[in-house]
């Protein structure tokens, strides 16, 4: 007898993605859709789709899905959270999003705690717009907009998400992992379920950030994308948990004060 | 509802706003409207809503966005500045046909300008400084018992449309205080009929979907139709104007606001003069009065637009008129604010030409 090893997550829809070969969004949304069939919250789940290639995921995610301007994910996650504290609440951003244009609203909905959920795709380029600098392109590295390579003089330095946010009080769960290998997709999953857990049991905001290929925009072939996230892209963004539950304190709401009693 | 309050006209807004059911704030602190965040601050917690104080005004339009995506009679408001870095989300809010409210308490631009009182945001509020082709319906309340007032009417109208709708008011009207009565029993939001579009819980229905974008060629325009064909509903139903003293009027004066108020004192020393001044005032700048202006200008052929501004409400009054009257402009922008007697020097040189 025939045993069904595979089958496609309830958690995802079934319209074709339409991205590059090689890439890691597919298998991030892959990853995502499991875990929300497993924890059982698809039906309760709104889903931020961000700008940038992923600007489809709402077509991709069998939620309810809403699709905000670049950058504002976190700020829009954060009223319907406030509004639907039942649900449980999902931004998905690229790097040029999250880290770029939308880093005021990321560190903020981070520093306030926000109950959800940040699934950041770092590919350290522009995808959708053709393959320019993102904040989290290393130095050195091509793109269309530093073709002589990211030179720290001229276009600064590349942004580590997690070590920047591991800094503030508030978040509950910091993770960097990636999909560049099966054992590494597996590792992202954990984190990922780990994430949405921390959501369902109010425990504060969490974020994890998944390094991913870009062939396409790297300008090399998917394998040599593979390579280049294990050689080049782990060792400056190195994975792992960068804030956990465990080590979180207890908030406690402070008593008023006046300015002149706290001094 | 019988009850007499005295209150500062950017409380009245904020307390009006509670009381037609606003249960969500996001905003960022900017003069003159400081009141409203910080007195719904204490007021929406005491109801069990929403205040945020977000890192920026465009934050606040995106809380905005994703909490009325969730159905929740929701508010923001700034001044000038902020309205203008808020333009980008009202895009994408109208784009999604989210019902919001908001209000601009007007000071003087352009750029940092100054806290004074000023209409210079007309153009902002009636063509939409922000991206696309897109409406947003705007109230002009002149009095401190209107900005309580109109709340409730915007988000009558907001979710009747699916529709953006603003409060355009200044620093004069949200600073000064009078006495006001609500004229509306306060809503209970969670007595307001479900809507079938919000998001949510998807048991036991089709997942939702909210956006504004659709590459597909051909879909994007056909979207904007059906936007099309909601805002030409709402210029024939829901146009507000008072008229004061026009059936027998040689000159018309067209003001909204702080300058209508103005303007009314200038007709009414013109009257014991024997000028015989009338006063046409847009209530909702968007939809605007226009057949009224226009059917007033086949036999008043003075009109007289009195702005705090360097002439953006002359443009739809010449627009209405087509050519049918002598348009004459009294504007002062920036902060600077006519009297009463000066507007009438104005129509008396006026009436000699």
């Amino acid at each position: 007898m025939e045993k069904k090893v595979f089958e496609r997550t309830k958690g995802l829809t079934e319209i074709l993605m339409r991205y590059c070969p090689g890439c890691g969004h597919g298998v991030v949304h892959r990853l995502v859709g499991e875990v929300m069939e497993e924890l059982g919250i698809t039906n309760r789940t709104i889903g931020i789709a961000p700008v940038g290639c992923s600007v489809f995921a709402d077509e991709y995610f069998n939620c309810d899905m809403i699709q905000p301007a670049h950058g504002r994910g976190p700020a829009v996650a954060t009223g319907i959270k406030r509004v639907r504290p039942d649900c449980i609440v999902f931004s998905y951003q690229g790097d040029g999003d999250l880290a770029s244009i939308g880093m005021a609203e990321t560190i903020h909905a981070a520093a306030r705690g926000e109950r959800i959920t940040i699934i950041f795709v770092n590919n350290a380029i522009y995808g959708m717009t053709g393959g320019q600098m993102a904040p989290t392109t290393l130095l050195g590295m091509k793109s269309t907009t530093t073709p002589f390579g990211r030179d720290p003089r001229v276009a600064g330095y590349p942004i580590k998400v997690c070590e920047l946010l591991a800094t503030l009080e508030a978040p509950a769960y910091l993770a960097r992992v990636s999909v560049h290998k099966p054992a590494n997709v597996l590792k992202a999953k954990k984190a990922i379920k780990k994430a949405f857990q921390v959501q369902m049991n109010d425990q504060g905001f969490s974020l994890v950030e998944i390094l991913s290929q870009c062939p396409t925009d790297w300008f090399v072939t998917p394998l040599q994308g593979i390579d280049f996230v294990e050689k080049m892209m782990i060792p400056f963004f190195p994975l792992g948990e960068y804030k956990t539950i465990e080590g979180k304190k207890e908030t406690v709401k402070p008593e008023p004060k006046k300015v002149l009693e706290t001094v | 509802m019988d009850e007499k309050l005295l209150m500062k006209g950017n409380e009245a807004l904020a307390e009006g706003a509670v009381r037609a059911g606003c249960r969500f704030f996001s905003g960022y602190p900017i003069t003159p409207q400081n009141e409203v965040p910080e007195y719904l601050s204490w007021r929406l917690p005491e109801v069990g809503g929403t205040f945020i104080q977000a890192e920026s005004e465009v934050a606040a339009i995106n809380m905005l966005y994703g909490a009325s995506a969730c159905g929740a009679r929701v508010m923001t408001s700034s001044s000038g500045p902020g309205i203008s870095l808020k333009q980008e989300g009202i895009s994408y809010i109208s784009g999604a046909n989210l019902p919001i409210f908001y209000a601009n308490v007007m000071r003087g631009g352009p750029g940092l300008g100054n806290i004074a009182p000023s209409q210079g945001d007309y153009f902002q509020a009636t063509r939409g400084g922000g991206h696309g082709d897109y409406r947003v319906i705007v109230y002009a309340p002149n009095s401190v018992s209107e900005m309580g007032n109109f709340p409730k009417r915007c988000y009558d109208l907001a979710e009747k449309y699916r529709i953006a709708t603003m409060v355009l008011t200044d620093g004069l009207l949200g600073q000064m205080m009078e006495p006001i009565e609500f004229d509306f029993e306060p809503v209970d939001p969670a007595k307001l009929p479900e809507k079938d579009w919000a998001l949510g819980n998807a048991e036991g229905r089709e997942r939702r979907v909210i956006r504004s974008y659709d590459l597909r060629p051909g879909y994007l325009e056909k979207m904007t139709l059906k936007l099309a064909e909601k805002y030409k509903e709402i210029e024939e139903k829901e146009v507000k104007f008072e008229a004061v003293q026009v059936e027998d009027a040689e000159i018309l004066l067209v003001a909204y606001g702080t300058s209508s108020r103005i303007s009314k004192s200038a007709l009414m020393l013109g009257r014991k003069e024997g000028i015989k001044i009338g006063l046409l005032r847009p209530i909702t700048l968007w939809p605007f009065p226009s057949k009224i202006i226009s059917d007033l200008s086949e036999r008043i052929k003075k009109i007289l637009t009195v702005e705090m501004s360097l002439g953006q409400l002359v443009e739809d009054v010449k627009l209405a008129v087509e050519g049918k009257a002598k348009v004459y402009l009294h504007g002062r922008p920036s902060g600077g604010i006519p009297t009463g007697e000066e507007v009438l020097e104005v129509i008396k040189k006026i009436m000699k030409s």
